[in-house]
């Protein structure tokens, strides 16, 4: 039981009295589920034992929220601060063609877009999320509209000892296409406790690009999930460039219930210091001739832990499925670790299905080619690291998200260099 | 003027010592070759003069004029103005030949007209535009892989290169273009070249003016051109003593030639 997020707590946040109910439920099922911890699958090398959720309490002040950096200008723009809707942004294009975007609680359609993907993906932390969500925010694109410039969210928590459950529900309706950059910031110094829920859903024929950039605070714990769902012929993409937090978990799903649903499950990250990076991916294909395709390639460097587990499902209806997933590793110090479990659970015989996995410092043949053409060592590192990523890099969606996502990377690799050079530095 | 000096070099492999006193003076625009049986140590030669990792220094002195290189990161003794051309040139995924030139030019103090560069050494050797972009020797056949080596030796213009049997893997075309843009460097650019190979078809462009028989780690013996030519016709039978065998009776090396 826990006197912050209790019914009652949940039962106090505003909006319509639809939203008020589903909260409360959420919240006293939430008190009915027992605290996970370590021994099962799900959680096992997760951080999950260390958690104080007492210590925190819904976060109300307003820090500074970063702007994303990005290559163009976005069709639409909505800002939002410990789960609130702050800001927003919208091309008058886009609403002239019927597109809705902003609090989702405002919305006709709110109250059946809202847990459309997430009501079948529920864990501890999604239900803490339906409890205590705060202002929802809903993007919705009507059956046949095509967006070319990337939509941008930016969720933001502050507050020392805050918690934060942002929600975004993104809806493209029949051979509709968006792509949407989501990036979650916290303040620096606060300890925060983050919990964001995204939910995409993709009607026949649909296709949605998703790029979700982690840059929390180092102080930041984040219970995360992207829950993706495709209906026939719908395409999802879901990216994740996990950089920031103390302890950052993102459970990935991807469902494809329509016959030739596709799914693209991607990340990239760099973890340092003493972070860990926790990631659960799932694959789960529903319906035939689905296909679906991870690859998660990052760098871990200083102590930092990694760990990703993923989970193939071909249910038996999905004959001809083809489902691949791919996890590779670079270790930029002896004490970096990293882990990646793969499950299959194949329930077909008409299916496609692999695995690979990898972990391994940078290759000092290739070190040493490059700088035997006059690239010293620190840049021929920076552009093995770089090209290592390239290959996810090169297919995010919202590609004009790239240059600054290679930027992060290069500050985070210079950073352990500066980091080798005092320790190298005699004390004075 | 410059020259590359080789001074009492020796080296060791896993605590075997490969190299064994190796002396050798290359000026500017000069072309020593360095020929020898497999096993003779001359990759090894070409290794540690450019600092790969692996090889431990044993004593000795690498120097152009009177830098020191053997107590520099690779990348400084590339800016001292050495380079080496790969037997088996590494692939980097992901790098492009363009990114790397551009960073290594940057310390080589001229990132001018990079591309324009690589474009005119491309069509100098036959290689195509579209290798330009290309992930480092990333699906490169053997032949490519040569040509790209070239093509950057073109483009750094460093003060000597060793090329690690450069010949290997072209064919008969591709040889004349590539020892011919070699050749060129040596007396438009002042390039000093020591090429390391088993074979003498290398030289009918690019014109030794020195002939080393390279064998048991060290140089045996020297000579002009012509011995380039009666090396291809005698071997190396006169420097290579019967091969030890260890205590299990098997060859010290495995990879040598059993034939041989």
């Amino acid at each position: 039981m826990s006197p912050v997020f209790s019914p009652v707590a949940a039962g106090a946040l505003g909006g319509p009295q639809w939203l008020i109910d589903r909260r409360i439920a959420a919240a006293e099922a939430f008190e009915s589920t027992p605290r996970p911890d370590a021994s099962a699958e799900e959680w096992r090398y997760s951080r999950i034992g260390e958690l104080d959720l007492d210590g925190f309490t819904p976060a109300t002040e307003f820090g500074n929220a970063p702007m994303p950096r990005l290559d163009v200008e976005p069709a639409a723009l909505i800002r939002c601060v410990n789960g609130r809707v702050m800001y927003t942004d919208v091309d008058q294009e886009l609403i002239d063609r019927g597109v809705h975007i902003g609090p989702l609680a405002e919305d006709e359609n709110g109250e059946t877009r809202l847990g459309s993907v997430a009501a079948d993906a529920g864990d501890y932390f999604t239900l803490l999320n339906d409890a205590f969500m705060d202002w929802p925010l809903l993007i919705d694109i009507p059956r046949g509209v095509v967006i070319e410039r990337p939509i941008v969210v930016t969720h933001h928590a502050a507050g020392d000892g805050g918690a934060a459950f942002p929600r975004l529900v993104v809806r493209v309706g029949e051979n509709a296409q968006a792509n949407v950059m989501d990036l979650h910031t916290s303040e620096a110094d606060d300890h925060i406790l983050m919990c964001p829920v995204v939910e995409l859903d993709v009607e026949s024929a649909g296709r949605l690009g998703y790029l979700k950039v982690q840059e929390q605070g180092a102080h930041t714990w984040q219970f995360g999930s992207v829950l993706a769902r495709a209906e026939k012929d719908a395409t999802v993409s879901a990216a994740t460039a996990a950089f920031g937090g103390e302890y950052a978990r993102t459970r990935a799903d991807t469902r494809l219930v329509g016959r030739g649903a596709h799914g693209d499950l991607m990340a990239i990250y760099f973890g340092e210091g003493d972070q860990t990076l926790d990631f659960r991916t799932y694959q789960d294909h529903v319906a035939p001739d689905t296909t679906s395709n991870l690859l998660y390639k990052g760098v871990v460097a200083r102590a930092s832990r990694r760990i990703s587990t993923g989970l193939i499902r071909v249910r038996p209806d999905a004959r001809g499925t083809n489902a691949f997933q791919t996890n590779r590793n670079l270790k930029l110090s002896d004490k970096a670790w990293a882990e990646s479990v793969p499950n299959l659970e194949i329930e077909n015989n008409d299916v496609k299905c692999s695995h690979a996995s990898t972990v391994s410092p940078v290759d000092e043949e290739q070190r040493f080619y490059l700088e035997s053409r006059g690239v010293p060592t620190d840049e021929a590192e920076r552009l093995i690291v770089a090209g290592f990523l390239g290959e996810v890099l090169a297919n995010i969606p919202v590609p004009s998200a790239a240059p600054a996502l290679k930027l992060a990377i290069a500050d985070k690799l210079a950073r352990q260099r500066e980091l080798e050079s005092a320790k190298m530095k005699p004390v004075a | 003027m410059s020259q590359l000096i080789i001074e009492g070099l020796r080296a060791a492999v896993d605590g075997q010592e490969i190299l064994k006193g190796v002396d050798l003076v290359v000026g500017s625009g000069e072309v020593h070759a360095v020929m020898g049986p497999n096993g003779s140590g001359k990759s090894t030669l070409s290794h540690v003069i450019a600092g790969r990792p692996g090889y431990e220094v044993l004593g000795g002195s690498v120097r152009i004029d009177d830098v020191e290189l053997l107590d520099k990161p690779t990348w400084q003794r590339a800016e001292a103005g050495l380079f080496l051309a790969m037997q088996y040139p590494t692939e980097v995924p992901g790098v492009a030949l363009r990114d790397m030139l551009a960073a290594s030019v940057r310390t080589l103090g001229d990132s001018s007209e990079i591309g324009e560069r690589m474009r005119t050494e491309a069509e100098r050797i036959g290689f195509g535009s579209q290798f330009l972009e290309r992930p480092l020797n990333v699906d490169l056949s053997g032949g490519e892989k040569k040509r790209n080596e070239t093509l950057q030796l073109g483009v750094l213009r460093p003060a000597f290169a060793i090329l690690d049997e450069l010949d290997s893997g072209l064919d008969v075309d591709a040889l004349r273009l590539v020892s011919r843009r070699v050749e060129e460097a040596t007396s438009e650019e002042g390039l000093g070249v020591l090429a390391i190979t088993h074979y003498s078809r290398l030289f009918e462009q690019l014109k030794p003016d020195t002939v080393h028989v390279f064998a048991d780690g060290k140089i045996q013996e020297s000579g002009g051109p012509e011995l380039a030519t009666e090396l291809e016709d005698t071997g190396y039978e006169r420097w290579v003593s019967a091969p030890a065998t260890t205590s299990a009776g098997l060859l010290d090396d495995p990879f040598a030639d059993p034939f041989a």
